[in-house]
């Protein structure tokens, strides 16, 4: 099967430095992929990179094929989406947040997709809320049900449970199993909690200054790292 | 002291019993710092929006001009738009058919818009820019064009503009040093509120003054009152 993404001596630099350098990373359709690594290892940049919103200074991103640039079209695009690390909600309410991917592409009468998205979220009660008012923990899964209302081909996930309770974090863990499960979504799920990715991600992959250490089936990824800097991470040994 | 009160009571009855002098003033001060809103908010929205969005060579200096151009005096902007349309001016003798004459409407809407624009356009820049930076990336990522997610920001600045056109209203409907020079206070067709005001006072006619002065005082009071309506709505 042909890749969905497909990462040929991607860099990004910002100010000289390099933030991504990874020079060949292959993603599966319908594939769970974890990233670990330590604050500033580029895995946001690499989020960034993979939605289209940065586009590499060398070498190439292909997505379906089609290399990232600013040409490539919105049709593509928009089979990719984000939920951030630090989500921005509109100064809106939440049904309003949640509905804007939807209408974007066209779609007025969303109120029953909406509904339903918060609801399994555990927001069921706050759709009139003003976005500006949530927890971070509301705002947070707001964010990730106006990405996962888009049902997307690739969720792009930036440590979606950091602030999350844990009976919330059990609750959007379900969540992605079941629409990785269902609708055959490629999920990227960069997160610092080693042991979400050993719960969810079928393959996991280590992000160090830029690089990918290792990426293996997660299994062996904790069990058996062939890297000893992967060891040391899995081990919370890493001295960065 | 006794002067005074018979002179609110008396601007108070002219105003409630429509004296037509009086309500022809109010009218006109409405119509020309509407007009001149009007304008200046088709082309100050768009210009803060764009400074406050997009980086290009020379922005600073576009900002500074603006912000030079938010305090700038009226009676300074009543001398350029009057050394530009008098007769011996600039504009004047070329008789174009757009170019206003001295001592009419045209000219003072002008004189106003000069007044307006840099601050519509300076409180828009503003807003925009307080917009977070992350939301249109974040915009995007839900399927945003370009042009979208720059749409988004501009509402999410709404707030922001309508503190503009408030700003730039209360700028220009309390001014008189510009409508004096370009208008000229002519009785029944360019005498307004602030004009008026001045004129009377001079002549000793306090009542009329003091019935002026509270109207001019009531329309910012109203123009507020509405302003924060719209703002409390959202919150
Ligand atoms: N827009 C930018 N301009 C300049 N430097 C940037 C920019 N974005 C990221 N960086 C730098 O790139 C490096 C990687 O940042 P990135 O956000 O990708 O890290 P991360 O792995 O997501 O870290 P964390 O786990 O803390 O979220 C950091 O050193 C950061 O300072
Ligand atoms: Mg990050």
């Amino acid at each position: 099967m042909a890749p969905v993404f497909r990462l040929e001596s991607a860099k990004k630099s910002y100010a000289g430095r390099t933030v991504v350098d990874i020079d060949r990373l292959e993603i599966d359709p319908g594939e769970f992929l974890a990233i670990v690594g330590p604050s500033g290892a580029g895995k946001s940049t690499l989020l960034r990179l993979l939605n289209f919103l940065e586009y590499p200074d060398s070498g190439k991103i292909y997505y379906a094929g089609q290399a990232s640039s600013p040409a490539l079209p919105l049709e593509l695009r928009r089979q990719v989406t984000t939920v951030f690390q630090r989500p921005v909600l509109l100064r809106d309410n939440v049904e309003n947040n949640v509905a804007y991917g939807l209408r974007l592409r066209g779609l007025r009468d969303c109120h029953a997709e909406v509904r339903a998205v918060l609801g399994r979220l555990g927001l069921g009660k706050l759709h009139r809320a003003q976005a500006r008012s949530l927890s971070s923990g509301e705002a947070q899964r707001v964010a990730l049900a106006r990405a996962i209302v888009l049902q997307p081909a690739v969720l792009l996930l930036d440590e979606p449970s950091a602030n999350l309770d844990p009976y919330n974090i059990g609750l959007i863990e379900d969540m992605l199993r079941e629409i990785h499960q269902a609708g055959r979504t490629t999920v990227l799920l960069v997160t610092h909690n080693i042991f979400q990715a050993k719960r969810l991600a079928q393959r996991t992959a280590l992000m160090l200054e830029g690089r990918i250490i290792e990426i293996s089936p997660t299994s062996e990824f904790f069990e058996n790292p062939r890297d000893r800097r992967t060891r040391a991470f899995v081990n919370g040994e890493m001295i960065y | 002291m006794q002067q005074i009160w018979q002179g609110i009571l008396q601007g108070l009855r002219l105003l409630f019993t429509g004296d037509p002098a009086l309500w022809r003033i109010i009218l006109l001060s409405a119509k020309v710092s509407g007009a001149a809103l009007l304008i200046s908010a088709v082309m100050g929205i768009p210009l803060g929006a764009i400074l406050g969005l997009v980086k290009f060579p020379g922005k600073r200096l576009i900002q500074a001009a603006i912000y030079t151009g938010m305090g700038l005096p009226p009676v300074v902007v009543g001398l350029a738009v009057y050394l530009l349309l008098s007769r011996n001016g600039i504009l004047g003798p070329l008789n174009l058919p757009w170019v206003p004459e001295l001592f009419t409407v045209p000219a003072m809407v002008l004189a106003q818009v000069i007044l307006a624009t840099p601050l519509v356009a300076g409180y828009t820049m503003t807003a925009v820019a307080e917009v977070d930076p992350a939301l249109r990336l974040q915009m995007q990522s839900l399927g945003a064009s370009h042009a979208q997610s720059l749409l988004a920001v501009l509402r999410e600045a709404h707030l922001g503009v309508i503190v503009a056109l408030v700003g730039g209203l209360g700028g220009i409907i309390s001014e008189v040093g510009a409508v004096m020079m370009v208008g000229g206070n002519v009785e029944g067709s360019t005498r307004v509120l602030t004009t008026a005001i001045m004129l009377e006072t001079r002549r000793g006619n306090f009542d009329l003054a003091i019935g002026l002065g509270f109207v001019l005082l009531l329309l910012a009071f109203l123009i507020n009152v509405g302003a924060a309506h719209l703002l409390g709505k959202e919150h």
